[in-house]
């Protein structure tokens, strides 16, 4: 727990890239949930945590003004989870990508809501924009950044603060195996990618022969090695 | 007002390009429901307006920035075309009434082609090959720095080529949107995304189970089971809120046994 400051700092961070500065993809689950578990000291989880997520965030874009999860805050609780976890390893995939997704959901909301705070702000100073006002401009340009940070730490803080007794005492409890644990998580999260694939490519000319040709390339590279 | 053609453009001095470069980074840090990126728009612009003449005190400034700062809705990355080819317009004293006019135009193609080439194309292809770099066992620092450095040199490239277009091009920058990597882009990364997935996911799972051949085959007939009804529900349900249902629902029944 006393590594909750720097990992709500690191949340911030990557929360922030989701939409605001710079969008340079450190929020993508792959990367996020790798670094945070990397943070708390076990980057090989916390990569694990993050392929699983990263299938499944393959089926949410951010297209536009689309609702979607936020993935960066969310993925930085699931590996930092994962990773503090490693000793106890059954049942410890499952609950960490079970924490993640209940933060990127509500992750999700948060950021309607600073969309929402934003647009206010916006209409308060609207009599400035309307003159002209070169700080009214940055001004909101700040504000807007500066409330999108604070937003990904405190839910970083709050949702690891949370989850991480409740992931404690679930995996003190766990009964069911490992293999079915996780072949249960890895499941769900390939069937959601195979469709967000096909919804994705389908309509590209040609594009399902690509992916049928990809996926008996790599079933044999499976079944192979 | 001076016509557009007997304006000289003012040269932008390499900070200024880089304070504008790296305003357009954070676009996106007022985006809301009402006025979309328009504030950002104004705040990267913002550093060429300053040039014009009796600088950030003239009424020029003062009617440029209001101008910049209304509704506009564009993707983040392409709105450098829109940027560079604002400030060229407003340093060459263009009408406002024709400013407004081509600022209107730019949004619509600047979103999607943006979320087509980069939302639906190069972020899932750079994602797929990180997790293809995962499934061949490559160490998690290797995935990292792959999934990184392929996605954001695209990313910063496009970055750079639509302030450098826009600027050079001004409101002509339209033409610019004929490039065949942003028209046939997103068909060519549709067919390698495909083909990657294809190959990434036994991949990924396989490592992600520790290559148990028996637990592999059970989950990928599971997986494509999950995948045909997802698409057939596709719009009713989000697959994100599904595994976040099934998967808090096994766990109940892990710690309830």
């Amino acid at each position: 727990m006393r590594k909750l400051l720097p990992l709500a700092l690191l949340g911030g961070v990557l929360g922030l890239d989701v939409v605001c500065f710079p969008q340079m993809m450190f929020s993508r689950p792959l990367v996020a949930a790798t670094l945070a578990g990397a943070f708390v000291g076990d980057a090989t989880m916390g990569i694990i945590v993050g392929v699983t997520l990263e299938l499944i965030a393959l089926a949410t874009l951010p297209f536009g003004a689309s609702r979607y999860p936020e993935w960066g805050s969310a993925a930085a609780v699931g590996g930092a989870i994962a990773g503090a976890m490693h000793t106890a390893a059954v049942g410890t995939l499952t609950v960490a990508v079970l924490a993640a997704l209940a933060t990127a959901w509500i992750g999700g909301i948060t950021l309607v809501r600073l969309r929402l705070w934003n647009a206010w702000l916006a209409r308060r100073r609207r009599p400035a924009l309307d003159a002209g006002s070169r700080g009214a401009v940055i001004g909101l340009q700040l504000a807007g950044l500066t409330a999108d940070f604070v937003r990904a730490a405190l839910l970083t803080a709050v949702a690891y603060g949370l989850l991480f007794p409740v992931a404690q005492a679930a995996l003190g409890v766990w009964t069911l195996s490992e293999s079915l644990s996780r072949g249960f998580v890895v499941s769900a999260a390939t069937g959601v990618a195979c469709a967000a694939a096909w919804t994705i490519f389908h309509s590209a000319r040609g594009a399902r022969w690509y992916f049928a040709g990809g996926l008996v390339v790599g079933l044999v590279l499976v079944f192979i090695r | 007002m001076t016509t557009p053609t007997s304006a000289p453009v003012v040269r932008l001095s390499a900070l200024t390009w880089v304070n504008i470069f790296t305003r357009c980074l954070a676009i996106q840090g007022s985006w809301n429901y009402e006025t979309l990126l328009g504030n950002g728009v104004g705040f990267c612009v913002e550093p060429a307006l300053r040039q014009l003449p009796g600088g950030v005190h003239s009424a020029a400034f003062k009617e440029a920035i209001t101008r910049e700062s209304a509704y506009f809705n564009a993707h983040p990355y392409l709105a450098c075309v829109a940027v560079g080819a604002l400030a060229r317009a407003e340093l060459s004293l263009v009408p406002p009434d024709r400013i407004e006019r081509f600022r209107t135009a730019l949004c619509g193609p600047l979103g999607s082609v943006g979320d087509r080439l980069i939302w639906a194309g190069w972020l899932p292809f750079c994602s797929l090959v990180a997790l293809l770099a995962f499934g061949l066992r490559a160490t998690p620092i290797a995935v990292l720095v792959l999934f990184l450095v392929l996605y954001n040199a695209g990313h910063l490239a496009l970055r750079i080529w639509g302030l450098h277009v826009g600027w050079t091009r001004g409101l002509g920058v339209a033409s610019a949107l004929a490039n065949p990597v942003l028209r046939q882009g997103p068909t060519h990364l549709a067919r390698a995304a495909a083909a990657t997935a294809g190959l990434a996911i036994p991949l990924t799972a396989a490592r992600l189970l520790g290559h148990h051949v028996t637990l592999l085959g059970i989950v990928l007939g599971a997986s494509a089971l999950a995948a045909v009804v997802l698409v057939r529900l596709h719009g009713r349900v989000e697959g994100y809120k599904l595994a976040l249902v099934l998967v808090a629902l096994f766990a109940l029944v892990s710690v309830a046994r």
